[in-house]
């Protein structure tokens, strides 16, 4: 029953970073020629699947007591859903019309997914309708269009794939999976004729599909740690609660933002050292420059770069599970921090050593969309394996990144600025350059490794050709 | 005999609802309560002494099995068939000074002790232990600290076999101890109160009996197209010696057999598909309880389903394939799906036993397998008429497909011959499905009541309360569940019981003594439960039904002695 991870609990670190500001300009641009435009936006609200139970990962819509056109005042029953535990009468928080009903009776929706747009008054109603319009466009597409790239993407880690793959998927059993696949595969939204089955009969399995959704199978011996993690865990929020001060206002966490705390929190747990390097930039400057109107944003270059060193030490790759034992993973998927409205969420940009920055920047462009759609699946923000957060493009020169739970290093990247710098001969030119500072837990990563995953991918930065093979 | 049914233990409880009919004749005549009988029984019951005369059976009844038969019979009663059914009438026959003896052809305890809800049991209990310590978030909302429960296969088969040979063994010692004979062999009738057993082929003794009971169970029916090998493809028999516990297994039938079942495999860690040949799942529930048990029982399981289906043909594992269960659809036939599975349970119910009891002899013919009988439980033969002193109880019936039905049905038979009429009130039968949490009812389902309401025009209604209300199944962390009891606001009588709930079976029975008693929900409104127990779950429908006609207790309806 409690398998299911919470929506956004595994988006982590602290940092906003390089979204804010491509979506600032974009907002700014609607507002100059029509001003009202930005609060319009505001006054449209997406009406969310609730979480009616601590166990409830997906809702079904048993009826709409509103129906599109309908007004409703703020705490009127709007429609009935049916969890996994019972019927309930959904309210709104909000006056307003019942502009779309973008997830019709009969049907179910993931918790925290939109299934209705409320507009404030009439005149947002045809601004809501083209934005259910939007949506319901997205999602086919999100679905469909990026398949193609998803296979080699999404897909990440069952390691048996390639060699087991074209048999049993074509040949008639059409991917037969038990029970528990498919369910878990539609809580994941898992496509199931993209999993190759490991079970017996080629079957495909619950574990598929969990490696498929990019979910870490359950550490089933670490089941006597919690014993001892849970006390500790517990005590920590506790003693942080602190008397509430007059006057002030107290703005409950959002989902996401609780999330965030709960990682941020569990991270006190973990042994974290740090470690800078500074970086000349004016060849990666350079590349920049000549791959961005191919669509190559710097996140991607960094990225590519981080990746391309991970693969040569794999330590710096892996994380430390029950403090025990190396996890030594797979695949190296970097999670990127962006922020986002009210909160922060680290799309993965998976196999990022294997893809070119092309086509990882690709996937970016469409991860960052549905970032901001909310619309990010669980494997999209929680496969990372190690995080990259900047905070360069706001001028921060160096900054200290606070481990996410489950990775074993975070890279926080300043600007590049130029400096003046001595070279062996003793001339002085000016050059970029940025301070990179990791982060890591120590008790895998030991100093010694930090320096030379630092020195490598100082390397590939300050020689940025190897990024474009 | 269903394996919902509760073991041998609960003949005893059922005999003393059965006999309660005495205490009504000390109550004054208008509040005459029909004790689980119904009103016709009345008529016959004027003149006792007549019956008894007639059947000039001892009337003093002494310990132990009776003496020689009288009036040159070797026995006064011969029963076929030692399950629970049949243990029931001898027990109670022995009671009445009748000499008693009961033909076995396989073990004593029939299904439900050997094959059925005995053992079946045993492997709910384990089952229910592991589905409690797997889950973390019950166990840690208690406070407790589980590590990796895991289980032995053998030690958990091995704890359902003991647990039916011990019951075996009481249930032969019980009758050995009092003095009824026990008979080895197949028993057939040749004639008019004449039975011959011995092995099959060679049924050598002849023996006679003033009165019969066929008493002879049923066995799993299994739909043609279908090839049980024993290993992939089995029925409830097999799978009670859980020789294994697949990845993924079908349950054809989702009864209670099978609902049962897919707890213990779930429990145990496989996967479990459904095929249900009608449109819902558990269609022998109220509707309300059968959604909410498909929320905690089914949902939130390893367990998927196909409705409206047959399963037209099933293939055992071999030569390296999987099990192949072909689907078609109930309505049209066409072929729907092809299914494979490491297994495939067959829980499509039970058929009649009833070959070779020699029915041709005395011209009676059995229905679908079934042998015809009326209300008292008197064989009827193909021309519909009575046939004197052969009574049938229990599945091979076909009435009420249950243990302690059989056992209740055993013993109005033995209170007939014994100079008592008695007619057994079948709505006054509880059930239970044993999964966790458990399922129990007895009378009519709501849409039933409704529409027997209808019909005879009166007003139903409804009450209904939730284990979350109830202060020990909160404190069990087991708040998921549902009662709800059927009622007549006008007279206040007790149409319906149904339970989802932690110890569901075990709560049933102060509703199924209310409507075999026939007390009104006015009165047993007063009755005080300890507190706090999971029986106040009950207490609350009481207290929240409204009975009009509080206090006034006579209406139309209210039977009125003769």
């Amino acid at each position: 029953m409690a398998t299911a991870p919470a929506p956004f609990s595994l988006s982590a670190s602290t940092v906003p970073a390089r979204l804010r500001a491509a979506a600032v300009p974009a907002g700014t641009r609607g507002r100059q020629p029509r001003r009202g435009r930005m609060v319009v936006r505001a006054k449209i609200r997406e009406i969310f699947m609730p979480a009616l139970s601590s166990t409830m990962t997906e809702g079904k819509i048993v009826s709409w007591a509103a129906s599109e056109g309908d007004r409703v005042n703020k705490g009127d029953a709007v429609v009935v859903v049916e969890s996994d535990k019972a019927d309930m009468d959904v309210e709104t928080f909000h006056d307003g019309i019942v502009a779309a009903v973008l997830v019709p009776a009969g049907e179910s929706a993931p918790v925290g997914a939109p299934i209705a747009l409320l507009a404030e008054s009439e005149e947002e109603v045809p601004l809501a309708l083209a934005k259910a319009k939007e949506l319901s466009n997205g999602q086919p597409q999100q679905a469909a269009a990026p398949a193609p790239a998803e296979d080699a993407l999404a897909t990440p880690p069952p390691p048996p794939t390639p060699a087991a793959a074209p048999a049993p998927v074509s040949a008639g059993t059409k991917g037969i999976a038990s029970p528990q696949a498919k369910k878990l595969a539609k809580q994941h939204r898992v496509d199931l004729a993209k999993v190759t089955g490991t079970g017996p009969y080629g079957r495909i399995t619950p574990e598929d599909v969990e490696a498929a959704a990019g979910i870490q199978p359950k550490p089933k011996p670490a089941a006597a740690s919690p014993a001892v993690a849970a006390p500790s865990a517990a005590a920590v929020p506790q003693a942080a609660v602190l008397p509430p001060v007059p006057g002030a206002t107290v703005v409950p966490f959002t989902t996401m933002q609780a999330a965030v705390s709960k990682n941020m929190v569990e991270s006190l747990a973990v042994p974290a050292f740090r470690v800078g390097y500074p970086i000349v930039t004016d060849k990666l400057d350079e590349l920049y420059e000549k791959v961005k109107p191919k669509g190559v944003t710097m996140t991607v270059l960094l990225a590519k770069a981080a990746a391309m060193a991970l693969a040569q030490h794999p330590v710096v790759n892996a994380s430390c599970r029950d403090g025990k034992s190396f996890t030594y993973n797979s695949n190296i998927n970097i999670a990127v921090a962006v922020a986002i409205d009210g909160g922060l969420i680290t799309p993965v940009l998976q196999d990022a050593d294997k893809l070119d920055i092309y086509l990882l920047s690709q996937n970016w462009k469409d991860l960052v969309k549905k970032a901001r759609a909310k619309q990010l699946q669980p494997n999209e923000y929680s496969s990372g394996t190690f995080t990259l957060s900047n905070l360069g493009m706001f001028g921060v020169d160096r900054f200290d990144a606070i481990l996410p739970p489950g990775q074993g290093a975070i890279m926080a990247v300043g600007a590049s600025k130029p400096t003046v710098v001595a070279d062996k001969d003793g001339f002085f030119s000016v050059k970029s350059k940025m301070l990179v500072n990791v982060t890591a837990d120590h008790r895998i990563v030991y100093g010694a490794d930090l320096a030379a995953f630092l020195q490598t991918f100082a390397k590939i930065i300050e020689g940025p050709e190897s990024l474009t093979l | 005999m269903s394996l919902s049914a509760p073991s041998a233990a609960a003949a005893a409880a059922v005999a003393s609802g059965a006999a309660s009919s005495r205490p009504n004749a000390i109550r004054p005549a208008a509040g005459l309560r029909f004790c689980g009988l119904r009103r016709e029984a009345l008529g016959l019951r004027s003149s006792p002494q007549a019956v008894a005369a007639r059947r000039s059976v001892a009337a003093a009844a002494t310990a132990g099995n009776g003496a020689a038969g009288s009036g040159g019979f070797d026995y006064d009663l011969v029963i076929i068939g030692a399950g629970v059914g049949g243990h029931g009438a001898a027990l109670h026959a022995v009671e009445k000074g009748l000499k008693t003896a009961i033909i076995e052809g396989d073990v004593v305890g029939g299904t439900c002790v050997n094959r059925g809800c005995v053992p079946s049991k045993a492997l709910l209990a384990v089952s229910g232990r592991m589905r409690e310590l797997q889950d973390e978030h019950h166990m840690k909302s208690l406070g407790l600290q589980v590590s990796l429960p895991g289980y032995d296969r053998q030690a958990v088969a091995d704890h359902a076999n003991n647990l039916a040979s011990k019951i075996r063994s009481n249930l032969t010692n019980s009758m050995k101890a009092l003095g009824v004979d026990i008979l080895t062999g197949i028993g057939t009738i040749v004639g008019k109160q004449k039975v011959r057993y011995g092995k099959v082929g060679f049924p050598d003794n002849e023996i006679t009996a003033r009165n019969i009971i066929i008493a002879t169970g049923s066995i799993p029916f299994v739909p043609k197209g279908i090839e049980i090998d024993g290993k992939t493809v089995f029925t409830s028999d097999h799978a009670l010696k859980l020789e294994s516990v697949p990845d993924w297994i079908a349950i054809v039938g989702s009864g209670y057999i099978g609902l049962e079942f897919s707890d213990v495999y779930t429990a145990l860690g496989s996967e479990v598909t459904f095929v249900e040949a009608l449109d819902q799942l558990m269609p022998g529930f109220d509707p309300e309880i059968g959604k909410l048990a498909q929320r905690i029982l089914i949902n939130p399981r390893k367990i998927d389903y196909h409705t409206g289906v047959f399963a037209s043909k099933i293939t055992p594992a071999k030569d390296g394939k999987p099990v192949l269960i072909e689907l078609i659809d109930a309505k049209t036939k066409e072929h729907k799906e092809t299914l494979e599975v490491d297994a495939a349970l067959i829980a499509t119910g039970r058929a009649p036993f009833t070959k070779g009891l020699g029915l041709e002899n005395i011209n009676v013919v059995t229905q679908r397998g079934f042998v015809p009988v009326d209300d008292r439980m008197q064989v009827m033969d193909a021309d519909g008429n009575v046939v004197p002193n052969l009574y049938c109880i229990g599945d091979a019936n076909g009435k009420l497909m249950l243990a302690h039905a059989a056992s209740a049905q055993g013993i109005s038979v033995v209170e007939q011959i014994s100079g008592r009429d008695n007619i057994l009130n079948h709505l006054s039968i509880p059930a239970a499905c044993f999964t966790h949490p458990e399922i129990s009812m007895v009378g009519l389902t709501e849409p039933q009541a409704r529409e027997k309401a209808d019909k005879e025009g009166f007003e139903v209604s409804v009450v209904k309360t939730s284990f979350k209300a109830n202060t020990k199944a909160l404190a069990e962390n087991e708040g998921d569940g549902l009662a709800k009891m059927i009622y007549r606001p006008d007279t206040g009588e007790i149409l319906g019981v149904h339970i989802l709930g932690l110890h569901a079976a075990d709560l049933i029975h102060e509703a199924s003594n209310a409507i075999a008693l026939g007390t009104r929900v006015q009165d047993i409104k007063f009755a005080v439960h300890a507190h706090p127990t999971l029986s106040e779950v009950l207490d609350e429908l009481f207290k929240a039904a409204k009975v009009k006609a509080a206090g006034v207790s006579h209406s139309v309806n209210e039977p009125v002695a003769a």
